[in-house]
């Protein structure tokens, strides 16, 4: 009997066709968990450096995590990864819903697609029942309206669907996986499904998914739960409100935008506009989000409410989530919410990222007020903002005209239309479009989470720190002596003795050596969730949050049996992540590509950057380059990846 | 007839908090799993989630009395525009549909509001989104007799004909054999 996982797995060659059911090493779990953890070892394995994101050999893993389908709160998260089109590295979106849950009721940990299918198909998996089916009648379907359309046939109401839109058939580079109120939207997961020819993959699952001492797993999830309603009903004092509590930032609730329109930057990511939240945009505003948002809600198992169904008169319904109801909008320097809401509901059918989409938009329209792109380019592109941005919006998902270009990403579209376009793409790390935030001072902090995460999306790196300090001392006393997330005691005194100006304020307080262990903590925490696909706005992302390095151990134990301590649990996803490095370092990362935008802080300080990475490589056990080292690989039973690094050379012999 | 006190159990359904998490359905099949908490599996829950997500529909409904045969004709509820599935706010396990079975033995599943759980009705704690609440309440009724399903039958029959009809007719049917 397997715990908390299934033990199996589907592999599907598109290829033939065929489908095998594959049980899966024990051993694996105690090594890596699951999720994340699980598919990056899969990938090093079995994709070979050479392997282009869209040769056959470019693996596309579902993967759920070790607590989906358990009792878990908020564990509903679904990690797609593959070699990413846009950056060339081993990309991990996320999506929350309601897929994973039914693949573990189903009988599976994940689903493995090798190859290419000749013809549009999709799988749908019910049970010990799993088929390739026909869906050349799907082909331009939108990604939203495609689920429904794929549980009518198959007269499963209660079958979960991922699908892609046009953009993914098209292999955009930003194309998304859609499912439920979720996407699976960086890195262009929905390219590599619509390159290998997979519309969509349906899951309805009736089996059970066993816990190895679930009573005891429930007396956890008890205190987990008390502590939750506590946090509900005590929101953090000295933080915005949508830091205050728990759960991801609750955008379809909250009307109160002041935060995002003022502090983020507006068009290609340029200005920030400090005086646009007035009264009358308030109003204005308000009325349309509560005519619009029809209802809160969440994803599988969670009491958070980060999701909207959405109603807008003359748009088709849909759900959205997070950030997307503003970035459209405010890339098009438009001031109305109205056209936030519309242009998403075309945004999701059409299946793109609501983060990078927005922006290659916005560089689009400044390449054209500059002349780099010409009246030809923009031939039949209506005037108004509006209309402009709908068109290029069309242009990109179908890679029409100048939207063949623009459909690659800010990137690699800039040197595709050179004649000095590549300065205006000012705003990725790693050829992958960033949050549009334009600060002040350098933030040591942000700089490493920026720099080095293999995520290369900030806010899915951050969250358990502060993101700013408190200004009174008195305030930052109250805060750590109700701390219990931290995983060490002197993390309590960092925090007292940050200060918002001074001596002990950023860019060098916290110190490069303080500023590591922050951000390895963080990432520690988002790792673990990663494994378990547990959302992080239930543990990583957010301040205080109820799962934490302490519960999670006990939690992992009595789900699965295995009988893990923190250092344990530590040491699993230190391996996972060094191992994912390694992965990326194979892929061609280097030390030249660690580093946020220029343009990200007006202040900047080029030898503390350079400090702040090379004792956080030090502190990661990396060398100079940020390869993992054969004694950090050695610790980790890594050794393996040692010996393939340095036959590869990027570990040479006496060098660690 | 004397009076006597009866319990009255209710979950209150307050769908329109329901943020479709199917959090009850979870907690509801650890609860009845065997051993306790042993195995989870939704699709064993007495209690289920009926969700259109499009049509802004998410309603529990908790699994009541099994019926060996379907109602004569079905029933179809539009509400605020809302078009709800045949027989959507119909407890009863019943041959019409797949709802309220064990997906292993077809079995009929039925709420026993968490008997032996001191906390009342797992859902109702469950739900953090205070959709479900748990309400007791004593109520005075007639003691009678409980019927049996033949007597309430007969009972009917009666009432149409008359006992004297009734009486000779089985008199009369007796008699043949």
């Amino acid at each position: 009997m397997r715990y908390a996982e299934t033990g199996y797995n589907l592999e599907i060659d598109l290829a033939t066709g065929n489908i095998e059911r594959v049980e899966t090493d024990p051993k694996l779990m105690e090594l890596h968990l699951g999720g994340l953890g699980t598919s990056v070892k899969m990938h090093w394995d079995r994709v070979p450096p050479e392997t282009k994101p869209f040769d056959p050999e470019n693996l596309l893993i579902f993967s759920t995590g070790l607590f989906n389908g358990t009792p878990a709160y908020s564990s509903n998260r679904t990690v797609v990864s593959f070699i990413s089109p846009q950056t060339g590295l081993l990309a991990y979106p996320m999506m929350g819903g309601f897929w994973s849950a039914e693949l573990k009721y189903a009988g599976y940990d994940k689903v493995i697609f090798r190859n290419k299918s000749p013809k549009w198909v999709y799988l749908w998996v019910h049970n010990d029942t799993v088929e390739l089916r026909d869906a050349s009648h799907l082909e331009g379907r939108g990604a939203v309206e495609t689920q429904d359309l794929i549980r009518e046939e198959l007269g499963e109401p209660k079958a979960e669907v991922a699908a892609i839109g046009p953009a993914g058939e098209h292999k955009v580079f930003v194309a998304s996986i859609e499912q439920s109120r979720s996407s699976a939207s960086r890195g262009g997961g929905g390219a590599v499904m619509g390159d290998k020819k997979i519309k969509a993959v349906a899951v309805r699952g009736t089996k059970d998914v066993y816990l190895a001492r679930g009573a005891e797993f429930m007396e956890h999830m008890k205190e987990v739960t008390e502590y939750i309603n506590f946090r509900n009903e005590n929101p953090l004092p000295g933080v915005m409100t949508i830091l205050s509590g728990i759960g991801s930032p609750q955008e379809m609730k909250h009307t109160d935008e002041k935060w995002h329109t003022e502090s983020f930057a507006w068009g290609n990511a340029r200005v920030r506009r400090k005086d646009f939240w007035t009264k009358e945009v308030e109003e204005k505003w308000t009325k349309t989000h509560l005519g619009t948002v029809k209802r809160l809600i969440s994803c599988f198992n969670c009491p958070q409410q980060c999701g909207g169904l959405v109603s807008y008169e003359g748009v088709p319904r849909y759900m959205m989530k997070c950030f997307s109801k503003l970035t459209y909008l405010m890339a098009a320097y438009v001031d109305d919410l109205d056209f936030g809401f519309k242009i998403a509901q075309r945004a999701f059918e059409y299946g793109v990222d609501s983060f990078s989409t927005p922006q290659i938009l916005a560089f689009a329209v400044e390449l054209y007020e500059a002349g780099i792109l010409t009246d030809k380019d923009f031939e039949g592109c209506p005037s108004d903002k509006e209309g402009r941005f709908m068109w290029l919006l069309d242009r990109l998902a179908l890679r029409e005209g100048i939207g063949d270009v623009l459909a690659d990403g800010t990137y690699w579209a800039a040197r595709k239309i050179g004649n000095g376009a590549e300065e205006y793409d000012h705003n990725t790390i790693k050829k992958h479009e960033q949050m549009n935030i334009k600060l002040g001072m350098l933030d040591p902090l942000y700089y490493l989470m920026f720099a080095t995460n293999e995520k290369i999306s900030i806010t899915q790196i951050e969250g358990n720190w502060p993101q700013a300090a408190f200004p009174s001392r008195e305030d930052r006393e109250a805060f750590v002596k109700d701390w219990p997330q931290i995983p060490d005691d002197k993390f309590k005194q960092y925090f007292l003795d940050w200060e918002p100006r001074g001596d002990n304020s950023n860019p060098y307080y916290p110190t490069p050596q303080m500023s590591a262990e922050i951000v390895d903590w963080m990432e520690m925490l988002h790792n673990i969730d990663d494994a378990l696909c547990l959302c992080a706005g239930m543990a990583s992302f957010c301040l205080k949050p109820p799962y934490h390095i302490h519960n999670y151990p006990k939690l992992i134990s009595a789900a699965t049996g295995m009988d893990l301590d923190e250092e344990g649990l530590k040491k699993i996803v230190n391996r996972s992540r060094n191992l994912h490095r390694a992965y990326n370092i194979r892929l061609g990362l280097t030390r030249a590509d660690e580093k946020p935008p220029e343009d990200h802080w007006r202040k900047r300080f080029p030898e503390l950057e350079e400090e702040l990475l090379t004792t956080y490589y030090k502190y990661k056990g990396w060398n100079y380059d940020g390869v993992p080292t054969k004694e950090r690989l050695h610790e980790l039973d890594l050794d393996y990846v040692a010996e393939d690094l340095e036959k590869r050379g990027f570990l040479k012999d006496g060098q660690d | 007839m004397a009076k006597i006190k009866k319990t009255i159990k209710t979950i209150r359904v307050d769908a329109d908090k329901c943020n479709g998490c199917r959090g009850c359905e979870i907690i509801c099949s650890a609860y009845h799993a065997e051993p306790k908490y042993s195995s989870i599996n939704p699709a064993k829950s007495r209690i289920q989630v009926l969700t259109h997500r499009l049509q802004n529909i998410w309603l529990p409904v908790f699994a009541g009395e099994y019926t060996p045969a379907e109602c004569m004709g079905r029933d179809k509820y539009v509400i605020d525009g809302k078009e709800y599935e045949e027989c959507a706010f119909c407890r009863a396990a019943c041959p019409s549909r797949d709802l309220f079975k064990d997906p292993d033995s077809g079995l009929p599943l039925k709420c026993d509001m968490c008997e032996g759980n001191e906390s009342g009705p797992l859902c109702v704690e469950w739900c953090l989104n205070d959709v479900l609440t748990y309400e007791e309440r004593e109520e005075e009724v007639e003691e009678e007799v409980e019927m049996e399903e033949m007597e309430i039958g007969l009972g009917s029959l009666i009432d149409k004909y008359g006992l004297d009809k009734i009486a000779s007719t089985v008199a009369r049917m007796s008699q043949k054999d």
